[in-house]
């Protein structure tokens, strides 16, 4: 399984960042991976409540991703469990994933970092059955410049799933 | 979202297993074009060896041979490897475009409660 941590700075308040991670209308607001709308977002935010959300890529498709909120720690984290209900990951389906996302105070504004954790995807496993680590890390640190404000890393953890084999 | 060819991505990551043909390959980024004896001169490896390594790497497409004359020069063919970065990447991309705009909107807000926050300072009994 793999994981995947992002952060950005921030020149907002921990609050004013926290309501854009825990409400309808806030995720609503940022969620998806192009310029296209969402479609329709439920939060139910507290321990044990769902979400869903619901989106159309710029290829036409809808996707649907639901889950449960597993902590909910106002302003500093949010975590949520992460399956694809339509669409998504074709090699994701049906499995459950991880998402975190924590705001600390610093001093011009928020550090958010987001993780999504224990992602099944096939790349991850041949890449861990394979022994394979840095040199992608490598390759992706000098094909893309990222700007100062943004970080990316991926991890490989050591636990393994089912047919991955060392 | 795209679907690579499996069999090709296993080729490459096979090929990236071993970390004499990493080596390679990150010297090959860095210098662009190689005879294959400048390649094998730094692992302090046998000509041989080199050859074996290379024919698993252009098996893999990430590399490509060209004969100029009597010498081999060998190149990066980074295709694969772009293929096989997208399909980890999709969780990257899927995040990234989506933060960015959380951090437009974010500081949007900021200013707004800001400005309002300034104007609530200078008329503190204000009717605004």
């Amino acid at each position: 399984m793999s994981s995947l941590t992002l952060v950005r700075q921030i020149l907002a308040r921990p609050s004013t960042v926290f309501d854009l991670l825990s409400t309808a209308e806030g995720l609503t607001s940022w969620w998806g991976p192009d310029d296209f709308p969402v479609l329709s977002a439920e939060a139910d935010v507290r321990v044990g409540g769902r979400y869903r959300v619901r989106f159309r890529t710029i290829d036409g498709e809808e996707h649907e991703c639901s889950g449960e909120f597993l902590e909910v720690e106002p302003p500093v984290r949010i975590a949520m469990s992460w399956e694809w209900t339509s669409g998504g990951v074709p090699e994701e389906r049906g499995a459950v994933s991880r998402l975190e996302l924590r705001v600390r105070a610093t001093d011009t504004g928020s550090e958010l970092t987001l993780v999504h954790a224990e992602l099944h995807n096939r790349a991850s496993k041949l890449s861990h059955r394979r022994g394979w680590g840095g040199a992608l890390d490598k390759f992706r640190a000098r094909m893309s410049v990222e700007p100062k404000r943004r970080t990316m890393t991926t991890d490989f953890d050591v636990t393994e799933t089912g047919d991955a084999r060392g | 979202m795209a679907n690579h060819g499996v069999s090709a991505l296993d080729r490459a990551f096979a090929a990236l297993s071993d970390p004499t043909r990493r080596a390679m390959l990150v010297r090959l980024e860095e210098e662009d074009e190689l005879t294959v004896s400048d390649l094998g001169r730094p692992l302090t490896i046998k000509l041989p060896t080199v050859l074996k390594h290379l024919d698993v790497l252009s098996a893999a497409g990430l590399v490509s041979r060209v004969k100029h004359g009597r010498t081999v020069k060998v190149r990066l063919a980074p295709d694969p490897l772009k293929a096989a970065m997208d399909w980890l990447n999709r969780y990257e991309r899927f995040w990234t475009l989506g933060l960015d705009r959380l951090v437009e909107i974010a500081e949007a807000k900021e200013r707004e409660v800001r400005e309002r926050e300034a104007r609530a300072a200078v008329a503190p009994e204000g009717d605004a």
